[in-house]
């Protein structure tokens, strides 16, 4: 009897073993909606058993900064030399981008040099992008710059200009001293790895926190901040590209009797030089990308512009200085770019100077000539305000203009969505017992990638449970989770369409590279313009910023099936239709998912920044915490929404790779 | 010849009398890749076979190696790919650090010696050319050759010196401020060639030096080796899959096989005397006009018999095979001293142009 009833079983499910799986697990959800009256603590999370882990935090910065004792010197010392030196620097490169420089001639007297003017500027690096590359490219940057100029940019842009170029130097500077230490041990990569992981996932708010703690408020602190930001991707790059080295190489080094030191620095690193520059362009994009971030913590310059102008909801002011910082992010993007592509060039020995450094000449005598004339005529030192162009006015006409003629057609869509859409899958996502959320989820981390892979999807989610996180997590997933499904629904299309047709991926990534440019804040401007604050106004700002990787990845998916398969598809008689759906779709199925991936990473970053439009998840509580210099607060909040996206990256990565090798793709 | 008498107790007696015509001894030297390698070689005593390896887990890429290269000779190490070349030549550099054994450079076993002293005979000693070239691609044509005298601390001026001496000498001279990626593989290589002679070495590891190379240019390059060591003398440990190469340079010749050698012989010897079947396989497709000599082609003499004309015994085939026909009749051969020690019949040198039944 009971074999008949197994064989039975075996027969409806033997070759679903899956389903069984399933079965069992909806049976155990349901099972704890029921238990919601016997056991209440499964369903919500007891306060009473949230760990204070907030305050301990808080408690060991305050510690941290006033009590804590390294030996030598106190950390307070510590922090205040290095605050000394980085604002020394800022103060030099500042001088020569900004205010120009006051040299004491003895007495009261003083020599006023002037900041570098608006035409040397550009002359110079138009001509450093000619030696580069090529006109085409000095062109480009030259037109970026004047842009600045021409509609009344300049002066903010040269502040930010003045604090990147100093964080981005340090930047690259200790990204690769961290990265080459964790090439030469094993222990210290170990140890950095789920750190970089960490720092790479948590919002950066977070750590604004305790970087205005250690700093205090204004273009020092921003610009650690900035630094420390950019430090995660150089770090692996560095890593990545010693190892990268041609093991001959090395073992040339060694041969030719080189000394530890001798070996990294004058074999492996300039022989890793092209993918050490991709960490250099990563660094001087992600330096960028935190211009506004950083105008939170004390950063002057175009950020401070954007968010200011958000701040008061003035749109062409703040599009302005949004566009401003995307076009010097192009600039220097494209510079670094063709640089890290450029080979050396052969030079020709005994010849003059001059003759071997003609553009370097030419620079210099342009500066001087500027700088000199500078005095006499104002117009060449500054750009002169009468000819300033400003859009703003436009900008706001167009927006009181859709706001006049479509309110009603927004406004229907807003409150549809939010009423059909929006707020069911909230109350849904709220009403989960967290026990069940995190059991599911550890089921999953079995399935797709074993034990270990199940107990750190479960800490991971265990975390935002136990520090009392568990309400806003839940609102911040229902966000991403919207959003997420509404950029696939967009961004697949479009790559699909990019795939099948070679103008169009063209187009396409043209658009979707100057748009990953974009700081997530310009995303911002329109949105809230149109639709108010609001979780729909997050939402929307989310899908516009998050959009990319998904185009991109369905592309790149589709592109990748191998021709071969095609052919036989064709062969068998299948329409295009039938092509798209049953061959290329599944095959590229695990490449897209890597870029729905990416999505949620993005998504998640992004919705830290969309607690300025209000809304009420674990952004907002990091964002609380910034207003209040509340570190404790800030990190945990940040760490929980790292833990999201990490649960989300482990599990989906763990989906593609067994489905890869399934599809014998890897 | 620099010989250092210094340290090794552990040194045997037979390597201390071999010294003054060994450059290098490798004793029992074992490479084992994979975990716990060294433990299991102590459990085994040092012996095992590739099979118990592989089951292990591990992978024996070095087997208890036993080899003298003599001063001034080029040894050539062939073997199928995967078969340890690469393995055994780093072990005798210490590029590798070997799992077992002894490797004697100049009486010195380098294994136990401190980092110092081997930098130190890296950077005088040792020179080492690699199959892929292995330039340094931010550094012309100049600077890659000057480096290895660049480490050592040598000013600018003479060491740019002896780097333009060097270039000339493997025929770049004019191309010195090129960079690596402006020159054709060869020409890469002769950069190579010439960036491991700045040292002045006195052993020089070439590890399949020409494969990346066409057939023509390595031809050209075999030729350019040649002249060069014509000149230079050095002892030269070569490393190559090509038999056709090996019998162009070697004096010996060892074969390898699954990390162990199987055989060491010139190649007359390999061709002769196959110590297995691998060999043998081996050396199948050998021209064997090429490789041998009078000696072993050579039938006893019939004393009453004159000869017209005789040839030294070490003359190979390919080379008396015109004369011979010419003769119509046999030829003497004669050692040394210029005594007659066999004849070679007409037929006899048919039989190896043809390929026919020379084998035992
Ligand atoms: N670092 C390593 N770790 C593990 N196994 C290795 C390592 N280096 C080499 N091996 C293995 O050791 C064996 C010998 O390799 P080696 O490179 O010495 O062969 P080779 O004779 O030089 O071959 P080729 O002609 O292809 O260069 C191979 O099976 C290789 O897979
Ligand atoms: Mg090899």
């Amino acid at each position: 009897m009971r074999a008949t009833f197994s064989r039975a079983i075996a027969y409806a499910f033997g070759r679903r073993p899956e389903l069984v799986f399933w079965l069992v697990v909806l049976a155990a959800t349901v099972a704890l909606f029921a238990a919601d009256e016997l056991l209440p603590w499964a369903v919500e999370y007891p306060s009473e058993w949230v760990i204070p882990l907030r305050f301990w935090v808080s408690d060991f910065m305050k510690w941290l900064i006033n009590e804590a004792d390294l030996g030598l010197f106190t950390f307070k010392q510590f922090t205040r030399s290095i605050s000394w030196v980085f604002n020394w620097f800022l103060a030099a490169s500042f001088g020569v981008l900004s205010e120009g420089v006051k040299i004491p001639l003895g007495g009261e007297a003083l020599f006023h040099l002037p900041s570098l003017s608006w035409i040397a500027l550009i002359a110079m690096l138009a001509i450093m992008a000619y030696s580069i590359r090529d006109w085409a490219l000095s062109l480009l940057v030259g037109i970026c710059f004047l842009y600045l100029a021409i509609f009344g940019q300049w002066g903010s842009a040269m502040v930010t200009l003045s604090s990147i170029v100093v964080a981005v130097p340090l930047g690259i500077l200790f990204g690769l001293l961290l990265g080459i230490l964790a090439y030469r041990h094993p222990w210290f990569e170990r140890a950095i790895t789920p750190l970089l992981d960490l720092m790479q996932t948590v919002p950066v708010f977070a750590y604004l926190v305790p970087v205005l703690f250690m700093f205090g408020f204004g273009p020092v602190a921003a610009m650690t901040a900035t630094m420390i930001y950019s430090l995660p991707p150089m770090t692996r790059c560095t890593t990545m590209a010693l190892q990268l080295v041609p093991t001959e190489i090395v073992e040339f080094g060694n041969m030719a009797g080189c000394s530890h030191r001798q070996l990294m620095w004058k074999v492996m690193v300039p022989s890793a030089r092209p993918t050490l520059m991709v960490g250099v362009n990563q660094v001087i994009m992600l330096s960028l990308n935190m211009v506004i971030i950083a105008s939170m913590i004390g950063a002057g310059g175009l950020g401070f512009d954007v968010l200011h102008a958000l701040r008061r909801l003035a749109i062409g002011v703040g599009l302005e200085a949004g566009v401003a910082i995307t076009v010097l992010a192009i600039a220097l993007d494209r510079l670094s770019q063709a640089y890290a592509g450029k080979a050396p060039v052969r030079v020709k020995k005994k010849v003059s100077f001059v003759r071997r450094h003609p553009h370097l000449v030419a620079a210099l005598a342009i500066i001087v000539a500027t700088t000199v004339t500078g005095f006499l005529v104002p117009a060449v030192a500054d750009y002169p305000e009468s000819l300033t162009v400003t859009t703003s006015g436009f900008w706001e006409k167009l927006v009181t203009w859709i706001n006049i003629h479509f309110f009603d057609t927004l406004d229907a869509i807003k409150s549809g969505l939010l009423l059909n859409v929006l707020i069911p899958f909230k109350r849904f996502l709220l009403s989960l017992p967290w026990l069940a959320v995190m059991g599911l989820l550890a089921l999953a981390g079995v399935r797709l990638g074993g034990w270990r892979l199940s107990l750190g999807v479960a800490a991971m989610t265990a975390f935002v449970a136990v520090t009392g996180n568990w309400e806003k997590a839940m609102i911040s997933t229902y966000l991403i989770g919207v959003s997420v499904v509404l950029a696939s629904g967009i961004g697949m299309p479009i790559g699909i369409w990019a795939a099948g047709n070679d103008r169009v991926h063209r187009a396409v990534q043209v658009i979707i590279d100057t748009l990953q440019t974009l700081p997530a804040f310009v995303y911002l401007i329109p949105v809230v313009m149109l639709f108010r604050v609001g979780d729909f106004s997050a939402m929307i700002a989310v899908v516009a910023y998050s959009l990319v990787p998904i185009i991109r990845y369905t592309d790149h998916g589709i592109r990748q099936v191998p021709p071969s398969i095609i052919e036989a598809a064709t062969a068998a008689g299948c329409t295009h239709r039938q092509i798209l759906l049953k061959v290329q779709m599944p095959l590229a199925l695990p490449e897209i998912m890597l870029g729905v991936n990416q999505t949620i990473m993005l998504g998640l970053s992004m919705l830290v920044i969309t607690a300025l439009v209000g809304t009420r998840d674990l952004g907002q509580e990091v964002y609380i915490a910034l207003t209040k210099a509340d570190t404790g607060r800030g990190i945990v909040a940040g760490v929980c929404v790292a833990m999201i996206a990490m649960v989300a990256d482990r599990l989906i990565s763990a989906w593609s790779t067994v489905r890869k090798k399934q599809l014998g793709l890897s | 010849m620099v010989s250092l008498k210094s340290g090794s107790t552990s040194e045997p007696t037979d390597a201390s009398a071999q010294m003054n015509t060994a450059a290098m001894i490798c004793k029992g030297v074992w490479k084992v890749f994979g975990p716990n390698a060294e433990r299991f070689l102590a459990e085994h005593d040092s012996k095992a076979s590739y099979e118990e390896l592989i089951a292990a887990g591990l992978i024996g890429a070095v087997r208890d190696v036993n080899l003298e290269i003599r001063q001034g000779e080029i040894f050539v190490i062939m073997g199928l790919s995967g078969s340890g070349k690469s393995t055994l030549v780093r072990c005798m550099s210490r590029l590798i650090e070997p799992t077992a054994g002894e490797v004697f450079f100049e009486g010195q076993d380098l294994l136990k010696m401190p980092e110092k002293d081997l930098i130190e005979i890296r950077r005088h000693k040792m020179g080492m050319v690699f199959q892929h070239f292995a330039l340094l691609p931010h550094l012309t044509v100049l600077g890659n050759v000057a480096f290895p005298l660049e480490v050592q601390g040598i000013d600018r001026a003479t060491r740019e010196q002896t780097a333009c001496e060097l270039i000339e000498l493997v025929g770049l001279k004019g191309r010195e401020d090129y960079y690596p990626r402006e020159l054709s593989g060869g020409q890469q290589q002769r950069v190579g060639i010439a960036r491991s002679l700045a040292v002045k070495p006195e052993i020089w590891l070439l590890d399949e030096p020409f494969s990346a190379l066409d057939p023509l240019i390595r031809r050209e390059m075999q030729d350019e080796l040649m002249r060069l060591q014509n000149m230079l003398h050095k002892t030269i440990v070569f490393i190559t899959h090509d038999f056709y190469e090996s019998i162009r340079l070697a004096d010996r010749i060892a074969i390898m096989n699954n990390g162990g050698i199987i055989q060491i012989g010139t190649p007359e010897d390999l061709v002769t005397n196959p110590a297995t079947d691998h060999v043998a396989d081996f050396t199948r497709d050998i021209p064997r006009p090429k490789v041998l000599s009078a000696r072993s082609v050579m039938a006893p003499v019939d004393d009453r018999l004159t000869f017209t004309s005789s040839v030294p015994a070490e003359t190979k085939i390919e080379v008396l095979a015109a004369d011979i026909v010419d003769q119509k009749g046999p030829i003497g051969v004669t050692d040394g001293e210029g005594k007659i020690i066999g004849q070679i019949t007409p037929e006899a040198v048919f039989d190896v142009l043809l390929h026919r039944g020379t084998k035992e």
